[in-house]
């Protein structure tokens, strides 16, 4: 994060007066709101990006995401009530200043087709590694883990219709529970959970493509589909 | 049914360890892994997996591949949204 030189407020070093953990002192708490949000903003920063890429699979529309996202933040600061849940307070944000560009720009009918034309049932990569003809590389699920690079997950992200992504970014991400996630979107926790197994079964097939291709994975299914 | 057999294969199947057979594990890992388990339940498959070489690989695995996943969750913020996000804070 100092990459940058942080966010570049003046005052620099100031920033290592308190820690910002979910635990913090007493400081961060009564913190003046501006010195609390420079510091939050510096915290999450790369985080809000990332998960903004992720979400918006272009790098304009992701700073203009995180921008905007932060700008809400500012401006609502006053309605937090609680500082330590300020992460999860401002990534709700975010999802939410998503969706609804998300809704301006496109018709929602679209989505629910993505959403059923994903294949059903469970797509497990653990198991497809496991097949009897892999077993005698030793350990091929391990080698698929050292393998993959980070572009390879990314891309398998990517693939996911929206409402799948949204979900694993949710609880994979930001470590909201299925209960914090349909409260956020606004739907059923039994349709988060399903929306994830899904969506997790999608990415690990796009995963196990990609093994393929890389070689480290070849069998009579190699670049078929489930 | 408390007969406790070994689980040895990591086929999923009737296998049962601590009162959970390999399929239900494997059924409920997903939930298990979210912290989405009621404490009776997480514990029962922690107990499994203790026991079960099997479940603990897949679970293992699957706990890896999310880390991986967890660093495309992060990227290096452009020099020009920090400007924005700081001219943001000294506008006001
Ligand atoms: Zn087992």
């Amino acid at each position: 994060m100092s990459r940058n030189g942080g966010l570049g407020f003046e005052r620099p070093g100031r920033h290592g007066a308190f820690t910002m953990t979910s635990s913090g002192g007493d400081n961060w708490q009564t913190c003046p709101p501006r010195e609390f949000f420079e510091v939050q903003a510096e915290r999450l920063m790369d985080r809000l990006y990332g998960t903004a890429l992720r979400l918006t699979r272009e790098q304009a529309d992701a700073e203009d995401l995180v921008a905007e996202t932060f700008a809400k933040a500012w401006a609502r600061l006053e309605s937090l009530e609680d500082r330590q849940s300020f992460e999860k307070w401002i990534f709700r944000i975010l999802v939410n200043t998503f969706i609804s560009a998300q809704r301006r720009e496109k018709a929602r009918p679209k989505e629910v087709l993505a959403e059923e034309d994903a294949p059903p049932g469970e797509f497990s990569l653990f198991e497809k590694m496991h097949q009897p003809f892999l077993l005698w590389w030793g350990n091929p699920e391990q080698r698929l883990l050292d393998k993959l690079l980070r572009e390879d997950i990314e891309s398998a992200l990517d693939t996911l219709p929206e409402t799948f992504r949204l979900v694993i970014v949710m609880v994979e991400f930001w470590g909201f529970s299925y209960a914090e996630a349909a409260d956020t979107l606004g739907l059923p926790v039994g349709t988060v959970r399903s929306r994830l197994s899904r969506g997790r079964s999608l990415m690990q097939h796009a995963l196990w493509e990609q093994a393929c291709q890389l070689g480290i994975a070849a069998g009579p299914e190699k670049g078929a589909a489930k | 049914m408390s007969a406790r057999y070994r689980c040895g294969t990591g086929e999923r199947g009737g296998q049962m360890i601590n009162d959970l057979r390999c399929e239900e594990v494997i059924e409920k890992l997903l939930d298990y892994l979210d912290r989405e388990l009621d404490s009776e339940t997480e514990q029962a498959l922690a107990n499994h997996m203790e026991t079960c070489r099997a479940c603990y690989s897949r679970a293992e695995f699957e706990r890896r591949l999310r880390a991986r996943i967890n660093e495309a969750g992060r990227a290096a913020a452009p020099d020009s949204l920090r400007h924005r996000v700081r001219a943001l804070v000294e506008r006001y």
